[in-house]
This record gives structure tokens, sequence and C-alpha cells, in this order.
């Protein structure tokens, strides 16, 4: 007892750590003092009058500048005009604009010279004005919310009181259903893309069929499945989700796993286009090293290697198409790719 | 006939041949076809048939500038690729634009002025081109600028604009390898380098992008060379770190002056 009487004293004899006598802003008891206003400095335009007179030439001037920007504007609205060739749109916005520029600038410029050099420059201080309302102020606010009780019956009439809080309750409710709706679930459909067992793998943008013997070593190929033109709609969803590049390499190069081995045919490899770090069209190809770039965030991924990760911030491989060759030569896919494609979402 | 040598510029080394890109730049922007058969028919026949006397001479330039690292007959050694059925194609790319013979070993091979005469290097192509079957050199029917430029577009962002830009202004590999920027670059190293895929370029072979493929990339790209872009200044058309910079340094600076200027109290 007498140990958490000699806390408590031991705290009451200390300096409080805030002033809270002026109201409810927290003050610091060891505030800075204030220094007052700095001693007034006659300006050049105030002692001289020659000054004056070149001070008032300035602003006159850039009041000036302001008239000439306006007539440019409207020269350069006839002097480069508008044609059929879209590169005319350059030089046509660019100097009209840069004489509305100057027709806005010199008022402002103009105006705020004119007030910093020749209208009065008189020192004022305001004080700030405590946040916590008079004694007086508060008792009437309190006085008036009672009032208004009263004369509502706000306290007095349970039936109202209680009915408007239910009905305040239950005014939120309809938007659960109606955000509800934003944007449909995918669902599974980011799991999946349009290859098939069979589909043919087809030129960008052209659709034509790919010959294994087309590819040769180092080339590059931009994919999309066969059929994509044809789609009644979502014909852009599916090419994001679809596009892959075909490589062919020296099958010595490369490095696969027992469980890919008949993935890549005759060295000819293809892989997800799609990042799997933000989605980009991964495309830059180095056909010596065999890196292939994503152009966003220099993610690096090494096609010798099942295309993992060596630089950059993709956590997992470009995902693998599985292909083959069909009776007439060309390739087609074994099947889909057997993981998502692209970045990470959830539940993946 | 008088040939000059390869300007530091990277004009062509032909007088004809420059009449040539000039006769077809004009012909794109002034949408005459009629123009640009004319100059397609104005050039002389690049690809002659190789004459004998063209490939000894060719072989005779190669043992004094290009055995040492790819091998007397151009069979390879340690420090260099064979070039037995690379074809005529990659032997003018190489040494057209100076590439080959290589100056020095590093990241990536520079382009520089080229050390030959236009005679010397077709013969270098042609001694190449006898060392097995390969591309050929393009001809200027295949190389005239007059395909359809929107359909080049497509083709290019598709399969090139990924390393080169958008609009062929280059951009940054790994490791101080880099995709050169396409401005000034005569439409028959384009050809040449789609067909077989130098350094670290990945080939684009006739079954990829056929001749006429190729001819609207060539299309599309003296298209945007020759008009200016519509949306501004382009700062080098490297994009927003290019954009960022400027606003971040010029923008921001001026506004950062300004509201000084502002606040100080006039003297």
């Amino acid at each position: 007892m007498s140990d958490s009487k000699s806390i408590a004293s031991g705290k009451g004899s200390q300096e409080p750590e805030h002033d809270y006598a002026t109201g409810l802003a927290v003050i610091a008891a060891d505030k800075v003092v204030d220094p007052g206003m700095e001693p007034h400095r006659v300006r050049m335009t105030d002692k001289s009058v020659k000054h004056e007179k070149a001070a008032a030439r300035q602003v006159a001037a850039l009041f000036l500048v302001s008239v000439l920007g306006s007539i440019f504007a409207i020269y350069a609205y006839f002097a480069f005009p508008l044609t059929d060739d879209l590169g005319t749109v350059r030089d046509n916005t660019l100097f009209m604009g840069l004489g509305i520029v100057l027709g806005l600038f010199g008022i402002g410029i103009g105006a705020v010279h004119w007030a910093k050099t020749l209208m009065p420059d008189a020192e004022v201080s305001e004080e700030r004005h405590q946040t916590r309302g008079s004694e007086a102020v508060r008792a009437r606010a309190i006085e008036i919310i009672k009032l208004a009780d009263s004369e509502s019956g706000f306290s007095r009439r349970k039936l109202i009181r209680r009915s408007l809080y239910g009905a305040l309750a239950l005014f939120p409710i309809p938007a659960i259903f109606f955000f509800g709706d934003l944007g449909p679930n995918p669902k599974d459909t980011l799991r999946h893309t349009m290859w098939k067992a069979g589909t043919r793998l087809t030129k960008d943008p052209t659709g034509l069929p790919i010959k294994a013997s087309d590819v040769t070593l180092g080339s590059v190929f931009h994919v999309i499945p066969e059929g994509l033109a044809e789609l009644p709609h979502h014909k852009l969803e599916e090419k994001a989700k679809a596009a892959v590049l075909l490589v062919r390499l020296d099958p010595a190069d490369l490095k696969e796993s027992p469980e890919r081995k008949n993935w890549s045919y005759d060295g000819i490899v293809a892989y997800s286009k799609i990042c799997t770090h933000v989605g980009c069209p991964v495309a830059l190809y180095e056909q010596r090293t065999h890196h292939l770039l994503c152009p966003c965030h220099q993610s690096t991924f090494d096609v010798t290697d099942e295309c993992k990760v060596i630089f950059g911030p993709a956590s997992r491989p470009l995902p693998q198409l599985p292909i083959a060759v069909d009776s007439e030569g060309y390739l087609i896919a074994q099947s889909d790719f057997t993981e998502p494609v692209g970045p990470s979402f959830w539940e993946r | 006939m008088a040939f000059m040598k390869r300007n530091v510029n990277g004009a062509r080394r032909h007088p004809m041949a420059a009449i040539l890109v000039i006769a077809a730049g004009l012909a794109v922007s002034g949408g005459g076809y009629a123009a640009a058969t004319a100059a397609v028919e104005t050039t002389k026949p690049v690809n002659a048939a190789l004459s004998q006397a063209q490939v000894d001479e060719g072989h005779k330039l190669f043992l004094a500038n290009c055995a040492s690292c790819h091998g007397r007959n151009g069979e390879g050694t340690q420090n260099a690729p064979s070039l037995i059925g690379v074809g005529a194609a990659a032997a003018e790319f190489q040494v057209d634009s100076g590439r080959m013979p290589a100056q020095a070993s590093g990241p990536q091979i520079m382009k520089k002025t080229s050390q030959f005469t236009g005679e010397q290097i077709d013969a270098i192509a042609a001694y190449v081109g006898s060392l097995g079957p390969g591309p050929a050199i393009p001809t200027d029917a295949q190389l005239a600028a007059n395909g359809n430029a929107t359909r080049g577009g497509e083709l290019f962002r598709i399969n090139c604009a990924m390393c080169h830009n958008a609009v062929g202004a280059g951009g940054a590999l790994t490791q101080g390898k880099f995709a050169p920027a396409l401005t000034g670059v005569p439409a028959d190293h384009i050809y040449e380098a789609m067909l077989t895929g130098p350094q670290n370029m990945p080939v684009f072979n006739d079954a990829n992008l056929t001749p006429t493929d190729k001819k609207d990339i060539i299309t599309y790209l003296t298209y945007v060379q020759d008009h200016p872009s519509a949306g501004g200044y382009e700062l080098g058309n490297l994009g927003p770190v290019v954009e960022g910079l400027f606003v971040w340094i010029f923008a921001l600076g001026f506004i950062i002056a300004l509201t000084i200027w502002l606040g100080a109290k006039s003297n």
C-alpha cells in the first residue's frame, strides 16, 4: 500500500507532460518560444521611384507577353493547319498550346509580380483560435440538443425509434447483392485455355498452321491456337491465355525431366508467352543464350531448362505446352497446359 | 561500275542503290505505285548469277580477313562458328554492316563502317554462299518499300517490337547485349537480319515470315521513319523512362522554381 502511494505521489510531483489547460489541443509543455515577426524590410520599389517605375514596366511587359501569346495561338491555328496527315496534329497542338500557355502564364506571373513589388507590403500576424468552444457556447449546444430531443420525442417514443433503427440497419443490405454481381466469378476459366489435344499450333496473326519442318534451328514463332479467329466472342481473353512461343533448339541443349521427355518434338519446345509475374508477354528471345526475357520487369527464363526463372521477380517457370506432330506434319498440342498460365491468383 | 564506300551515317555503298532508297521513300509518301516500280527498275540486278571468278576473289579475301577465326574453308574454329550453310545473305549482312570482321570481342559485335568495297563484299558473299545451301541475298523487288504498311506494323509488333521497340527505336537485352535501333538501317540489312538471325536475334525464315511479310515489315519501318509522330516529340521513342525523366527534371524543376519565386519576398 505504501508502495502504491509513493508511486502515485511521485507521479503527481512530476511536471505534467502536456498542458491541457487551454483546451483539447495537445500543446507540448516545452514548446518553442515564439520568435515573433521578422523585422520589416523596405523594398527597393518603396525606396526609389526609378525602381518603382521599372517594376511597373515589368508588370506591363508580362501582360504584353500574354497578349502576344494569345495572338500567337491564333496565328498558329492558321499557320499549322490540320490536314489528312496525322503528323500535322503535332505542330498544331504544340504551337497553339504554347501560345495559350503564354497567354495565361503572362497574366498570372504579371499579377504576382505586381502584388509583390507594388502593392502594400504591410506584414500581418494572426493568432490561431483555440479548438475548444467557450463554456457558454458548449452549454448552449447541449441546450439545443436537449430541446430537439424533447420536441421530436426521440427518447420518449420507443416505437418510432426502434423502427428507425431497423430501417437504417436494413438499408445497406441490398448493396451486398448489388456488388455481388460485379464481375462474374471466373470459376475455373483461369485454369484452362483453348488448347486441347489435337489443336494445331498456328501463326499469330494469320492463323496458318505450322509444320515442324518450318521451325528451323534458332527460329521463334509467335503462336495462337487454331480456330481463335473463328471464336464468336472473348477472342482477346482467349488469346491472352493461350499465346505460346515456339522455339527450336539443338536437342542436345535441352535439359528435360523424364515426365516431360515427350512434350517436345525434335528440339521444338512450346512455352506459354504469359509471364508468371504479372502477365506481360514474355517474348524477348536471345537465340544464342536461349534466355527468354520479359520486357516489363526483366524476369529471365532459361528455355533449355524448362523455362526456369534465372533472374527477376517471376516466381514460377513458364508453363510448357506439350506438343506433337500430326499425320500431315503439322505441330499439334497434346493437351491443354498442365498448370494455370500467367500470374498467381487466389487459390493458386 | 564505280562504287563508293559506305559512309558513317549508314548510307548505301552503291550510288544507284541510294537512288533506290530515296525513290522508294518518295514513292511511299506520295503513294504512287508507278514511281515505286520505276525505282525498282532503275536498280542494278544484285542477284546476278555468281560467277566462279567472283567466288575465287571472295575466297582470297576470306583467307586474308576471315579465315583466322572462321577456318580456311569456313569450317569454323573454337573462336568462331562454321559458315557452311549460313548463306550469302548472312555474309553480306555481317560484312556490309561492318560487324565482321569483328573489332573486339564483347557482349555484342558492334556495327561500324565496312572496310570493304561493294565489289569485295559481293565477292565474299558469293564465296560464303558457295560453301553450302543457305539464304540468298534478297532481290531489289523484295526490298522495295511498297508493301502494306498496316499489315507490316501488325507483324512487326507481334514478332519484332518486344526487342526492337514498337517503332524500331531499339532496346536493351541482358548483360550488355541490345537490339539495335532500326532507323537508317538499309532495307537489305533488315531483310537479311530477319532471314539469318545474326548474333542473338532469332531466325525468321520464309515459312515464319514470308517474303511478302518481310516486305510489309520493311514498308512499315520506312513509313514510321518518314512520318513524324502525331503525339508530340518522341524523345528518342524510348518510352516511359525517358518521358518520365524529362518530366521529373524539367517539369517538376520548373514547378519548384516557380513555387520558390512565389513564396520569396520582393527585394
